[in-house]
């Protein structure tokens, strides 16, 4: 028997999982960065005594009590959403993500606590050394609670270390340290947090380049920019070097999305890298039509990032999707015929079960286990439904790694004049600066259009498609709690952009 | 501090709009609120992933 599924509650669910994903994602980066600052900062009012880098730290710290208040919590929504909207999917995954969520929730949560109040509070009532343990405890914890949310992502875009218990529907965890250490993890973290490093570096360098161009709180700008554009410029370097190992990683598990990222729809050795580029929209699987309106391609290179060797073949969307026996790549037509064995092996073990037909139900058990890596291909009604939506997947990894390339000249440029000690009559590179705060949250939000809509049609990647993953609720119930969630969010980041602005158009604290 | 004050009714607020509202009236956990176990969740979620195929 099959049921309809009501496709428009599926994408209005997953529209409002991306808005809040998105929101959320507008306050974490800065955080994760901003505390690492905010903590060198402090080290130097330490090591030197300074007042003057004491006013400076405690600027910068209101900007981020200012992030952090107004963000925190959000990320608690899409918990509830889970429950809520994505219910088969939270109960078939719970087992994995119970550890991990309930450590970080535990763990985290006290050592921020703790140290935040420190941190905000414990200016005059501490010693400065005490002090200055708990701003570095406040960037360690954000970024280690962040660690155990990527975990979980990284295993739905490669789940490892688990097995299909076919008695209670739901994955079970049997090596808590593949998934932690799987390679899809270890690189989202090390990715997603450094990207948070350079979002906060340029964050400090504009709204200092800011000052700069009117003249106000020179000092503090200046030694602000030397301290940013060198973290920057760090974080910069090491987000080229870990985008990189990501590309390698989603090459390797997730080939699919690499082929969308980059519009590769026929497979080739020395594949080129498509620099930039005008997705043809009409394209579709299969067909002869060219995927490119426009191109600019740098031969073999796509192979290099893809397999480390510029000679290497890369699979493309048509591979992927009909099969290419010559390279050995199995297709999603023959995955899809897979699947459907696995879930018909699933019925047969529950029927056999059911009427205490042990030996039935061990044989369609040994069955599955042939099967089971398919299980989620056997959803799909044609092999095309496995290709995520390419110029989405495109731009956004395009965005992403064109605005990632310019960031570290800009910050090389300007400390390189602020060394020289003529920054300030630099305006276009003050101006510049000051675009790349925008920019830095553009392309952050890219990489994760990139790393979620590249990876659909899988909620768990092809285990579980997102039409599966839902809970069976009416459209209605999800659209109103949308618009809820527009309208507060909405709300937040007024509040959040009006109260900054504010702050920092009054700047730090005269002594 | 101004900011503080103002950021101290913002985070209350925001708390109190999320737990006490939201969650409580808009965001019930489905399989909590509907099945009384965990064997009939589980039939429930076996259900839905063994009889459906996605559909146009
Ligand atoms: C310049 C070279 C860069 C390369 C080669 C690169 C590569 C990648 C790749 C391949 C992914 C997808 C990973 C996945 O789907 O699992 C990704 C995701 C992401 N990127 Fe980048 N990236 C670069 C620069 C940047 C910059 C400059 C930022 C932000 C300031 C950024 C932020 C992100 C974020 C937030 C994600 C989502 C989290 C994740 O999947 O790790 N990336 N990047």
């Amino acid at each position: 028997m099959v049921e309809q599924i009501d496709l428009t509650q599926v994408n209005w669910a997953r529209a409002q999982f991306a808005l809040t994903a998105m929101y959320h994602w507008i306050f974490v980066p800065l955080t994760l960065g901003l505390s690492f600052l905010v903590a060198f900062f402090e080290s130097i009012y330490v090591r030197t005594g300074n007042e003057e880098w004491k006013r400076l730290t405690k600027f910068w710290m209101t900007l981020f009590g200012i992030n952090f208040a107004i963000g925190v919590a959000t990320g608690i929504i899409l918990e509830f959403q889970f429950g809520t909207n994505w219910s088969n999917y939270s109960w078939m995954v719970g087992d994995i993500f119970g550890a991990p969520l309930a450590v970080e929730g535990i763990f985290a949560f006290f050592l921020e606590a703790t140290f935040f109040a420190v941190m905000f509070f414990g200016w005059n009532r501490v010693s400065k050394g005490f002090h200055l343990f708990s701003t570095w405890m406040v960037a360690f914890g954000s970024n280690l609670s962040a660690l155990w949310i990527l975990v979980a992502n990284g295993w739905m875009q490669f789940p490892t270390g688990m097995k299909f218990n076919l008695d209670t529907a739901r994955f079970e965890m049997q090596n808590f340290w593949e998934v932690l250490f799987s390679p899809v993890a270890i690189s989202k973290f090390t990715h997603a947090t450094s990207s948070g490093f350079l979002l906060a570096s340029l964050f400090v360098v504009g709204i200092s380049c800011w000052y700069l161009l009117n003249e106000r709180h020179q000092t503090m700008a200046k030694r602000s920019i030397i301290v940013a554009a060198v973290f920057g410029l760090l974080s910069a370097t090491y987000v080229i070097f870990t985008g990189d190992e990501a590309a390698y990683t989603v090459a390797q598990k997730q080939p699919m999305k690499l082929a969308a990222m980059e519009g590769l729809y026929v497979g080739q050795e020395s594949a080129p890298l498509v620099a930039a580029g005008l997705i043809n929209s009409a394209k579709l699987p299969g067909d002869n039509m060219d995927p490119f309106a426009l191109e600019v391609k740098i031969p073999g290179l796509l192979s290099l990032l893809a397999n480390r060797d510029p000679g290497s073949f890369v699979p493309g969307i048509n591979d992927l999707v009909f099969g290419n026996q010559e390279q050995r790549v199995i297709g999603a037509a023959e995955r899809i015929e897979k699947g459907k064995i696995a879930l018909e092996l699933l019925r047969t073990y529950k029927d056999a079960r059911k009427s205490g037909d042990q030996a039935g139900a061990e044989a369609a058990q040994q069955a599955f286990a042939g099967y089971k890596d398919h299980l989620g291909y056997g959803y799909l009604n044609s092999p095309s439904e496995a290709v995520p939506p390419v110029g989405l997947t495109f731009y956004a990894f395009h965005i992403m790694v064109i605005t990632g390339s310019i960031f570290p000249l800009v910050l090389l440029l300007i400390l390189y004049f602020q060394i020289k000690g003529n920054l300030a009559s630099h305006r276009w590179l003050l101006y510049l600066g000051i675009l790349c705060v925008p920019l830095g949250y553009v392309s952050s939000q890219a990489g994760w259009v990139l790393a979620e809509v590249g990876r659909q049609p899988w909620a768990i990647y092809g285990l579980l498609p997102v039409t599966v993953a839902n809970s069976n609720l009416t459209t209605g119930a999800v659209l109103t709690t949308f618009m809820i969630f527009l309208a507060i969010f909405t709300l937040l980041l007024v509040a959040e952009i009006s109260i900054m602005a504010k702050q920092i158009n009054i700047g730090p604290e005269e002594n | 501090m101004k900011v503080g004050r103002k950021l101290w009714a913002i985070i209350f607020i925001k708390l109190f709009i999320m737990f006490a509202i939201l969650k409580v009236f808009f965001f019930p956990d489905y399989l909590q609120t509907n099945f009384t176990n965990d064997e009939e969740r589980a039939a429930h979620v076996f259900k839905n992933i063994t009889r459906l195929s996605q559909n146009k």
